[in-house]
């Protein structure tokens, strides 16, 4: 029998939406605040355990988002094809790519 | 032959038609924001590789009046994310057994909740913001 990968995709959602519920207004109240600059963030994304926060937030997020949204398309009345399954695990995908190479490029 | 033309119920605001179905639409729609939100920052520390001067773009973007209002949504729908998402959590994980006891849901969303609001003081804290 082949194996089927739905358990990746529905724990990577799990795991960004528990992030989320976490740590989400956290996030979004200090970036409103306005408190800390590029200084600050580029110490964090320097540091081993804030880069490892940053990829998370950015690419978990992403993964969750894309996983409800591809599924909940049936209920909006939306058929979900393969235009569809790019703009959300596609752009989850490409997204956690890019924050990887990003947070990679800044060094340790 | 004509095709038939039978009944079909229609579907459009199907979930209108329920307070619970309303919940089920708004949790799902939170997706959007976080999706949303997600891109922004995916720029975010795109623009921080590029140097400051691109990352200060991105803050200044962020401190637009178009960027605050944004936020000002995110952070409203990702508290109702926070809160329904423990609320459904007890649904979605194995049952918790203390002492012989299965620990109830209202125990779980609680300590979801509150875990919530322990790590958004953390995250304050740490950036050194006056709550």
């Amino acid at each position: 029998m082949k194996r089927s990968n739905a358990p990746v995709y529905w724990s990577l959602f799990g795991a960004g939406g528990m992030l989320a519920a976490l740590v989400a207004p956290g996030v979004v109240l200090v970036l409103i605040a306005g408190g800390i600059g590029y200084r600050e963030i580029h110490a964090l994304a320097t540091n081993l355990i804030g880069k490892a926060f940053l990829f998370a937030v950015a690419s978990l997020f992403l993964w969750h988002a894309a996983h409800r949204i591809f599924h909940a398309l049936h209920d909006f009345g939306i058929r979900a094809g393969p235009v569809a399954w790019l703009l959300c695990y596609g752009v989850a995908i490409a997204g956690t790519l890019v924050s990887a190479s990003a947070l990679f490029a800044i060094g340790f | 032959m004509a095709a038939r033309r039978t009944y079909t119920r229609p579907m459009t605001g199907w979930w209108k038609r329920d307070p619970f179905f309303i919940r089920y639409m708004a949790r799902e729609a939170t997706a959007i924001f976080v999706y949303l939100y997600a891109i922004v920052l995916v720029a975010g520390l795109s623009a921080l590789a590029n140097g400051q001067e691109s990352f200060e773009a991105w803050l200044a973007m962020l401190r637009s009046p178009l960027g605050i209002a944004f936020q000002l949504v995110c952070l409203a729908v990702f508290a109702y994310h926070t809160w329904s998402w423990f609320v459904i959590m007890p649904k979605t994980m194995p049952p918790v057994v203390v002492a012989g006891k299965r620990v109830s849901g209202g125990t779980l969303t609680g300590a979801g909740v509150a875990a919530a609001v322990l790590a958004t003081l953390v995250i304050v804290a740490l950036a050194g913001l006056k709550p």
